[in-house]
């Protein structure tokens, strides 16, 4: 018997009795849309739940400098001069796994506006890119600074809560004049609340500016003048310097031979920032990402084999793997979920098909009497079920996904469609099919002809 | 006469009910010739739809010999008998067995699903049409049973039975469900059947009338034969009503 007539023997003895084979099909049908709807609800709800962890700070990495040691005295953590503002430039352009990277120059001066004074828990430099890697970018009002005024070394800032009630007494900042450190700034936003992190520090209570203009107008730790300008004086004899700060910017001096910068160096204006702090991707390229950016600053910092790291990766260990065992527990329990509707859609197939059998028990009879084999019997109760659970699986497929657009549109839950669901629904209602038809199939390919054919 | 087209030899079947041994065929040696046309008799009990099942495949004697065709079948396996079955055998059964809701023409090309060498969908389209036609429902090969009277459903089960050019026919109780006028109607159907196309039938039956229309006549009696009779014509053959001719 070929394939194409077990196949139509089978539509037609499923048509015959039309409304037994719906009812079939519908218990299938609610099982597999009970599934794809649950996947898919679970899994929006699990990469919202992801999304909210890594919100704050599951999946950022610190990049700190490394150790200076002079005569066996080591200075700590931080304290040699070796990462920059390019070293993040190029991790975001040369590893995949990072998401976004964010130079960060610290500084604890004072703030004053009119007569009141404050000193921020943290006054950071950075980029616009901050608040990206710190999945901040919803600001209360105003503007984050841009890529222009961190070129510019622009004495703009954006603040936080916290500098709102202590220096602005509650009323909106925007457009006001503070000074740090004596320098004077415009506050172009207000950041959203966050609130306390994990250890209890109020992250609203802080000053967010250009890293250009913390590092040489606030700092002032640069050597030479406090403004950024002097900087390209530096900009041909290393690229430990800021030279790309000022794109296109003409040189005052003409051009060096080698044997003049080797004869007279130029004192070397370093830009190196205080840390990096980058996101990866996700929970799980983490790893990945701390892999990447390894190898790039070892090649970038020319660090030859065996010799130690110049800098230091952090990842949010803790946090981390709360992220990773919340969406693990997730995905276990909408599998458990759909086993369990998949059995109870099995085990209703099976049961319909030991009444058809039953029922049929004639019909067997009568096509073994023409000369259908046993293993043509069992084929034929077997194409049936399957044909109905694959029925039954395509058509909850398609009442699955309407009812998981429906609860999007309608209860605004987060909802992501899954191919993984929709392609193992499919095998899994064949396979219940196969496996749940059997019994029946087998017992039908048992029957004695002459009893079946007696039977009333 | 060259080989019987059935040989029966010293046929037994023992059924085994609980502890008890239930001898219901002790001992039956026959031959059919081809072309034949025989009436099986005898009282209920007389081991005569025992006999029939053996003869057409559908069971295995206890001991014995049984060649169908030249082809001795008593110890094949249940997938060649299977094959036999589809093959050498039609059956047509008391109660119709034709599948419900189905149409007559799927009902008679059901029996070319389970055969090997497969016919092309047109071809065997083609013979069912044609055996319909012979047996007169040419006009209704897309009712179901449902719509057809009990004359017309054992026609069909008769189309049926022949899709596959089988050589012998088999028939329990062919007219048992049916009225006189009908049962005349399906008798002059396996006589034309025998007479025209020369295929052998054997049937059982408990009337007398119908016995009548067979050219020989075996009687069982507590699983032996009783009696083995051959008749030269015994009923005079009317010409007069070719039933779908």
């Amino acid at each position: 018997m070929t394939i194409r007539k077990t196949l139509s023997t089978a539509v037609r003895a499923l048509r015959r009795n039309i409304t037994r084979s719906a009812l079939t099909v519908l218990g299938i049908v609610i099982g597999i849309a009970a599934v794809i709807a649950m996947m898919e609800i679970g899994k929006g709800s699990s990469g919202s739940i992801a999304k909210t962890i890594a919100s704050m700070g599951a999946n950022n990495l610190l990049i700190f400098p490394g150790t200076a040691a002079t005569g066996g005295v080591s200075f700590g953590g931080g304290s040699s001069l070796t990462l920059t503002a390019e070293d993040c430039d190029a991790i975001l352009r040369e590893c995949p796994a990072v998401a976004a990277a964010a130079p960060i120059v610290r500084a604890r001066p004072q703030i004053i506006y009119q007569d009141k004074n404050w000193v921020p828990t943290f006054v950071y430099g950075s980029t616009p890119a901050y608040l990206e890697v710190r999945d901040w970018t919803q600001l209360a009002e105003g503007d984050i600074f841009t890529d222009a005024d961190v070129r510019n070394a622009s004495r703009v800032c954006v603040v936080g809560q916290t500098l709102v009630r202590e220096l602005f007494g509650g009323e909106n900042p925007v457009g006001k004049e503070i000074r740090v450190k004596n320098v004077a700034f415009t506050v172009v936003g207000v950041l959203a609340p966050k609130g306390a992190n994990a250890f209890g520090m109020d992250q609203d209570d802080i000053l967010l500016a250009p890293w250009t203009t913390i590092k040489y107008r606030v700092s002032g730790s640069s050597s030479g003048s406090s403004t950024a300008s002097t900087s390209t004086t530096a900009s041909s004899t290393t690229g430990n310097s800021a030279d790309t700060t000022y794109p296109g910017a003409p040189s005052v001096f003409p051009a060096q031979s080698s044997t003049q910068s080797a004869d007279a160096p130029m004192p070397v204006k370093f830009a190196n920032v205080d840390q990096v702090i980058m996101s990866a991707r996700s929970g799980t390229q983490i790893q990945p990402a701390i892999r990447e950016v390894t190898s790039l600053l070892r090649e970038r910092h020319r660090l030859r084999p065996g010799e130690p790291d110049d800098f230091s990766i952090r990842d949010m260990t803790e946090s981390a793997n709360a992220l990773a065992s919340t969406t693990n527990m997730m995905t276990n329990l909408l599998l458990a979920v759909a086993l369990i509707s998949l059995v109870v859609g099995g085990v209703g197939i099976m049961n319909i098909m030991l009444v058809s059998v039953t029922e049929r028990t004639r019909e067997i009879g009568l096509r073994m009497a023409v000369g259908a084999r046993s293993r043509d019997i069992l084929r034929q109760f077997l194409t049936e079920a399957t044909l109905l659970c694959l029925v039954g699986g395509l058509l909850g497929l398609a009442l699955g996904r309407g009812a998981a657009v429906m609860v999007q549109r309608f209860l605004k839950w987060p909802v992501e469609s899954s191919v993984e669901a929709i392609v193992a629904s499919i095998v899994v209602s064949a396979v219940v099919g196969i496996v749940f038809g059997f019994y029946p199939a087998w017992k039908a390919s048992r029957l004695d002809p002459i009893e079946a054919l007696r039977y009333e | 006469m060259t080989d019987p087209l059935i040989k029966l030899h010293d046929i037994r079947r023992t059924f085994h009910v609980g502890e008890i041994s239930v001898h219901v065929l002790r001992g039956i040696s026959l031959e059919i010739e081809r072309g034949g046309y025989v009436a099986l008799t005898g009282s209920s009990g007389s081991g005569k739809t025992t006999l029939m099942n053996l003869l057409g495949c559908l069971d295995r004697p206890t001991s014995g010999e049984y060649w169908l065709d030249g082809v001795e079948v008593s110890k094949m396996s249940s997938d060649a008998r299977a094959m036999i079955r589809n093959k050498k055998i039609g059956f047509v059964f008391q109660n119709f067995n034709l599948l419900p809701r189905t149409t007559a023409l799927e009902q008679v090309m059901m029996p070319l699903s389970y055969t090997n060498v497969g016919l092309s969908d047109r071809e065997a389209k083609k013979r069912a049409v044609e055996l319909l036609r012979m047996v007169g429902l040419g006009e209704r090969m897309d009712h179901r049973p449902s719509q057809l009277s009990g004359g017309q459903q054992q026609r069909v089960a008769i189309a049926r039975a022949l899709i596959n050019q089988p050589p012998v026919l088999f028939a329990d109780e062919p007219t048992g469900n049916l009225d006189s006028h009908t049962t005349v109607e399906i008798l002059e159907m396996f006589d034309r059947l025998n007479r025209q196309e020369g295929i052998t039938i054997v049937l059982v039956t408990h009337d007398p009338n119908v016995a009548g229309h067979a050219r020989r006549n075996i009687r069982m009696r507590d699983g032996l034969i009783e009696e083995d009779t051959v008749r030269k014509a015994a009923v005079p053959e009317p010409e007069k009503a070719q039933v779908g001719a």
